[in-house]
């Protein structure tokens, strides 16, 4: 265990002690205890920066279960590195913020911090781990812990629902991805993913190669949100906003994308891995930005946004993945693409985080998110306006801020992949620009609406339950810092280019990547790029300001595409399905159960005796038949069947006594006297224990009539019967090897001393049995006494008395 | 032989399993009571029916019948026995206390 562990599970060991913070300092607000420790995290991995610049790694092991081969081993990489700092600096930022945003009176504020603390640790787990099994681990105590948060205020019934339905949707995808993972374990007999992507030519060649990589990316889509599991993530707006802005904008989310570009070594180069993750990200990019504009709460924008950025990633992604089919040459043109997408990410983090934290302010002032009831707040909170401008020009991807040189890098990747000459892209590539240029104009007027609809137009004091006021300066913080971040990394690309963007993108695209390749130019020449934004800027215009009269298409369109309908409808048709197949079959009534029972035993033995051809009939090895026997058969089988069909119990319990007498002459015929004394014995008494239970029915309610013939109970017992025959007959015929009666048969009076086989067997050769069957008879002795002297309490409570 | 009987026991079993499928509880024991016997008859039949003298040294016989069947089969009468004893008794109760017999009447609570 060295220090790295200790910093990963530092958030799950602060989190056991942040209830008794809670609980004894009462006057302080439990987050300032927490805000401490992620504050010391981000500077312990900025720590990192300049040895992941070198291109140095850092691996360190701890055994978990090594037999397995499952090993917490740490491994930073560029790629880690970004995450983690991400993980780490927003998450320093959202515990200030949410110190100011919740009440120390009245939140739990100590399950808040918890469940913060335990997603924390979680996500650094899930972002460092080398190990397949340990990063899954980790990824499911992400859902776990988001789960809880999105129900924070468990006491709404949307809460719940959102909560239930991320959890539905996001383990779903998380078990396709264990199973993936243990496909690539099938493979490699690794878990660990550098090993795997060492030997990433025998997965390449492996027919479990395509399996493996949809399950993986299930996992990827459902986590990150992409269409068309992208409907959890707008229901996951319960939550309290520091919670939305951190594991909803630009950490947990981000997970998917995490794993599709750590997954990137192994898979990229694939045409399936390259379409699937490009496709589903373009869809989800303008499904996306496209539904963000109907929203009219100001979170259901940005959690629709958040998705749209997430597809854009995505698919830059996807089209820097094809840079590996390519092996590099071309001039590395599809690498911008994966430039971009790390590039976009740590953008998107910087103003959607701030962006989240703004319409919080606007909530927490206000007492409404709704922008219908917002309106010209540009005034009362100057501040807050400055912030969400910034932060929405960046999302809409206009200069100078940093979303406009990823959105131009973006518009790169997407034309470079135009001139992909593989898989048909010389036809259907075309659309690629095409759907990124109009999700680009989508999000630009959704980043206006979100902005202008908010601060500017008119003030209408009347619609909002608190006089507005700006918000107290603790919370400007966070987003303050934050769009500090957005506007520097807009002016200074290059501060992040060789730190962050390049480690990271030489972990996505390992060997042939060099980091000095990296340059991203603040301005770039009059390029087809800035012609296609200026034309977003200038569509988007237009679009914003007719939208009253365009949007009446959202409201057919949508509602007959709504997701959510099909997921609502699902869990409802799956929950009345196996209602009504468990009622199908969970009659109640034990003769409906005895049937299936008894059919299936067999159609089973039926089937397999079929199958198998095992039926024999051979006589050779059989006794003669003796005229006796036959006449004593004829006898059973006849008392045996007016058993059936008498017509009074009387009858059928007379008829069965002969049955048990004829076998307890057949025993007499076989050589077998004990059984023949023990048979003739038990068979009296059990006759008269029938009759004994006969006797007590009272005359009146005894219907005697005669059995019901049923059809389906007599072809039923006729199946069994016949069943039993074959089987007996077939085993008849296959007489194996020798008894080892011959053993007893010496044995009984030189090592037992007795003469009389059967009985030295009972007691002496296998006296166990009889000892444990004496238990029976004693159990089933106490068992009627207790059943006729005790006597339960009634519904009534009063006991009768015994003996009754 | 072994044909003969093992027929009579499937028979047997046939018989027991239609009792069983009933409705009213005297007949589903009277259908385990048949089960056991063509079980006992299946075993016997199975050991195989060589004629040989009974099991007894004292008969100073050549052969003597299979006496390992036999003693499976005394023990599966006597735990046969007191299963049904229990079972009757139990009939018995179920009678007392819920004033039927039948078993489609004997469904346990809705509400449950």
């Amino acid at each position: 265990m060295s220090l790295i562990h200790l910093v990963i599970l530092s958030p799950l060991i602060l989190a056991i002690f942040v209830p008794f913070l809670h609980k004894y300092f009462r006057q302080i607000h439990t987050g300032w205890f927490v805000l401490i420790l992620p504050i010391l995290l981000f500077i312990y991995f900025i720590g990192f920066i300049r040895s992941s610049m070198n291109g140095e790694t850092y691996i360190s092991t701890m055994n978990w279960i090594p037999s397995l081969g499952i090993n917490f081993t740490v491994y930073l990489d560029g790629l880690g590195l970004l995450f983690a700092l991400l993980i780490t600096g927003i998450g320093a930022l959202v515990v200030l913020y949410s110190i100011y945003y919740l009440s120390k009176e009245k939140e739990a504020l100590n399950t808040f911090y918890v469940y913060l603390l335990m997603f924390m640790g979680a996500m650094l787990g899930v972002v460092l781990s080398d190990n397949l099994i340990v990063l899954y681990s980790f990824w499911e105590l992400t859902s776990f812990s988001s789960f809880l948060l999105i129900s924070y205020w468990y006491q709404r019934e949307k809460s719940r629902y959102g909560a239930q339905k991320s959890m539905l949707i996001t383990v779903f995808g998380g078990l396709a991805m264990l199973a993936g993972f243990v496909l690539l374990y099938i493979m490699t007999g690794t878990f660990s993913i550098r090993e795997i992507i060492a030997n990433v030519d025998i997965v390449t060649a492996d027919a479990l190669f395509i399996p493996a990589l949809i399950l993986i990316l299930l996992g990827a889509f459902t986590k990150s949100a992409q269409f068309p599991f992208h409907i959890w993530l707008p229901d996951a707006m319960e939550a309290p906003t520091p919670v939305s802005a951190y594991l909803h904008s630009a950490t947990m989310v981000k997970a998917g994308i995490y794993l599709v570009a750590r997954m990137s070594p192994i898979f990229a180069g694939a045409p399936e891995w390259f379409w699937l993750v490009s496709v589903f990200g373009l869809i989800t990019l303008f499904w996306g930005s496209f539904s963000a504009v109907k929203q009219t709460d100001l979170k259901g924008i940005l959690a629709f946004s958040t998705i749209s950025q997430l597809g854009l990633i995505m698919s830059l992604l996807g089209i820097g993945s094809a840079a590996v089919y390519y092996d590099y040459l071309d001039d590395n043109i599809y690498t911008v693409a994966t430039m971009a997408a790390v590039f976009h990410l740590i953008n998107h983090a910087t103003f959607k985080g701030s962006l989240f934290m703004v319409v919080g302010i606007v909530d927490h002032e206000t007492g409404t998110r709704d922008i219908r009831k917002l309106g010209g707040l540009m005034n009362i909170m100057p501040i807050s306006f400055t912030l969400a401008l910034i932060g929405s020009f960046a999302m809409a991807g206009l200069p100078p801020f940093n979303g406009f040189l990823s959105k131009e890098m973006f518009f790169t990747g997407m034309l470079h992949a135009t001139q992909i000459d593989a898989w048909n892209m010389d036809t259907l590539g075309i659309l690629f620009p095409v759907f990124a240029w109009l999700a680009s104009i989508f999000t630009f007027v959704y980043s206006m609406i979100l902005v202008f609809k908010t601060f500017t137009g008119k003030y209408q004091p009347e619609k909002l339950d608190v006089k507005p006021h700006e918000a107290p300066i603790g919370m400007l913080i966070s987003p303050i810092i934050l769009v500090s971040l957005v506007v520097i990394f807009g002016f200074f690309p290059n501060l992040l280019s060789p730190s962050l963007i390049g480690p990271a993108v030489s972990s996505i695209l390992p060997d042939y990547f060099l980091i000095e390749d990296i340059n991203i130019y603040f301005w770039h020449g009059w390029t087809p790029e800035l012609f296609m934004t200026i034309g977003v800027v200038a569509f988007g215009t237009f679009l914003y300001l007719t939208v009253a009269k365009w949007g009446k298409i959202y409201e057919w369109f949508p509602q007959r595409l709504a997701l959510n309908r099909f997921y609502d409808g699902g869990i409802v048709a799956l929950e009345r399905g196996s209602n009504k197949f468990t009622n199908s079959y969970m009659t109640g009534f034990m003769r409906d159960y005895l049937i299936i029972i008894f059919g299936f035993m067999a159609l089973l033995l039926g089937a397999l005796i079929v199958r198998l051809d095992v039926f024999t009939f051979n006589i050779a090895d059989a006794a003669d038949v003796g005229l006796y026997e036959v006449i004593l058969a004829i006898v059973m089988v006849i008392s045996t069947l007016t058993v059936l069909i008498s017509k009074s119990r009387l009858t059928a319990i007379i008829s069965l006594g002969v049955v048990g007498y004829s076998l307890a002459l057949f025993f007499v015929l076989f050589r077998a006297p004990d059984l023949a004394l023990t048979q003739l014995v038990v068979e009296t008494i059990s006759v008269a224990l029938y009759l004994l239970v006969f006797y007590h029915l009272p005359e009146f309610k005894v219907q005697i009539t005669r059995l019901r013939f049923r059809l389906t109970n007599f072809i039923i017992s006729v199946a069994v019967g016949l069943i039993v025959i074959i089987i007996g007959i077939s085993a008849n015929s296959h007489r194996l090897f020798e008894s080892i009666s011959s053993y007893f048969e010496a044995a009984t009076y030189t090592e037992a001393g007795g003469k009389n086989m059967v009985n030295v067997i009972l007691v002496d050769f296998r006296g166990f049995d009889t000892l444990f069957e004496g238990a029976v008879l004693v159990i089933a002795a106490f068992g009627i006494y207790m059943m006729i002297k005790l006597r339960l309490a009634d519904k009534k409570g009063g006991v009768e008395g015994e003996g009754k | 032989m072994e044909i003969l009987m093992t027929i009579v026991a499937g028979i047997l079993v046939a018989c027991a399993t239609y009792l069983i499928l009933s409705k009213s509880i005297l007949r589903i024991i009277l259908g385990t009571a048949l089960l056991s016997h063509g079980a006992h008859l299946l075993l016997l039949s199975m050991g195989g029916l060589k004629t040989g003298a009974a099991p007894l040294l004292g008969q100073n016989a050549d052969s003597y019948s299979d006496p390992l069947p036999q003693a499976l089969i005394l023990t599966a009468i006597v735990i046969s026995f007191g299963v049904t004893s229990f079972f009757l008794v139990l009939a018995y109760r179920a009678y007392q206390e819920l004033k039927t017999d039948d078993m489609d009447k004997l469904r346990g609570n809705e509400n449950e």
